[in-house]
């Protein structure tokens, strides 16, 4: 692990990340609206490798709704990657999707989740799963590596096949918490 | 600011804008940029906001970045534009080619009763545009400059931005079908062809 970073990424080992990559490219996915998250890092690379995509670096993760709101309409599919803080910004964006009955799933690395070291984290990791289904969300969320694939996928189909906000939430159990050597 | 030229009328300035559209897809920001572009004639290619106040510029990119051979443009108010100005980094970076953004610049929140925007006090969107790294940005001022920016949003090589100066007060309302999941589908299917409601 990186004991550099406050930020935590999942060991290098762990592939999930990789069968996320291989879920959007299933579903034909060729927009990717992002604010990063130590947790996303490599499918992040994975994305940006892969010309067929359209990466796009938000400033703030509201724009991102937005954007694959108007993806929508052009006939594009995309995908939001952010950490749990970001749902907050998200908040009142979200009525777009809503009222516009546009797909709009979300792949959201909890953080303030399981054995958090931020104390900052928490009050939004805490409220991210209420926030969500408040503004219409459908959530699903994974643990475990074995749950990545099942979950990440049944939110893209949910989204996509129902015209809705979904959000696959990825536990921080899933991606490792900060420990700083006292584990 | 060009005190001396006489405000422009903000219907005049959308029809304007608007004139021979052919295929241009036109998304406003919610209220009174909504009531304008309906005023010019309602139909499939217009995509006017409810809500979601400070995204039209946003879903302005992500519909430029969907249809490349389509031109693209947002009709927004400098409330909603001040709302993300974030969107204007974004999309300098993105670069869409075909891809403008109008701000209806009153210097006021005119739906909600007219109070003040900060273009009131001398923020300037333009320079912020320009910052952000928008190449082709402009400030408009004269009715003169109306038609040459409607030729420049059907010739864009990189994304344009335009604050154009318009007078304040309210014009009658001329509402758009208020209901989302219509304004979406017919859009779709302007676009995409009936196929737009099988996609998988
Ligand atoms: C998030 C949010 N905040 C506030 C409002 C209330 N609101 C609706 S329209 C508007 C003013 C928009 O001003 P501007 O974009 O300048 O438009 P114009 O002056 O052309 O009416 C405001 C504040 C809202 N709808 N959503
Ligand atoms: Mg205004």
């Amino acid at each position: 692990m990186d004991r550099d970073a406050l930020e935590m990424r999942p060991d290098a080992a762990a592939d999930w990340p990789d069968r996320i990559y291989d879920t959007l490219k299933a579903q034909a996915v060729t927009q990717v609206a992002l604010v990063p998250d130590a947790g996303h890092a490599r499918l992040i690379r994975r994305c940006l490798a892969d010309p067929a995509m359209r990466v796009v670096t938000l400033t703030t993760e509201e724009e991102g709704v937005a954007m694959l709101v108007g993806g929508w309409l052009g006939g594009a599919k995309g995908v939001l990657l952010m950490q749990s803080s970001g749902v907050g910004n998200c908040i009142n964006m979200l009525s777009l999707p809503v009222l516009h009955r546009a797909p709009l799933p979300m792949i959201v690395t909890m953080r303030g989740d399981y054995g958090e070291f931020n104390p900052a984290q928490v009050p939004m990791g805490s409220a991210t799963q209420a926030v969500l289904e408040a503004m219409g969300t459908l959530v699903r969320r994974a643990d475990t590596p074995g749950d990545v694939v099942p979950v990440v996928d049944a939110t893209l189909r949910l989204a996509f096949n129902t015209y809705r906000p979904t959000a696959a939430l990825l536990g921080q159990r899933l991606i490792g918490a900060k420990t700083f050597g006292k584990d | 600011m060009a005190t001396d030229i006489p405000a422009l009328d903000r219907r005049d300035v959308v029809r304007g804008l608007l004139e021979d559209r052919g295929n241009l897809l036109v998304v406003a920001g919610l209220g009174a940029s909504a009531w304008d572009i309906t005023a010019a004639g309602d139909c499939a290619t217009n995509f006017p906001l409810w809500g979601g106040m400070g995204g039209a510029a946003m879903i302005g990119l992500g519909l430029a970045l969907a249809q490349p051979d389509r031109r693209v443009l947002v009709i927004t108010g400098d409330g909603e534009m001040l709302m993300g100005l974030g969107a204007l980094c974004t999309i300098a970076v993105q670069s869409p080619p075909n891809l403008a953004v109008v701000v209806l610049d009153n210097e006021h929140y005119s739906e909600t009763g007219g109070q003040e925007t900060a273009t009131r006090h001398g923020v300037d969107l333009v320079a912020i545009a320009r910052g952000a790294g928008i190449g082709d940005c402009r400030a408009v001022h004269g009715a003169q400059e109306i038609g040459p920016l409607r030729n420049a949003i059907h010739a864009t090589t990189a994304p344009l931005f335009a604050v154009v100066k318009i007078a304040t007060g309210n014009h009658p309302l001329v509402l758009p079908p208020r209901e989302g999941a219509f304004l979406t589908a017919r859009f779709r299917e302007a676009v995409l062809g009936p196929a737009a409601h099988h996609q998988l």
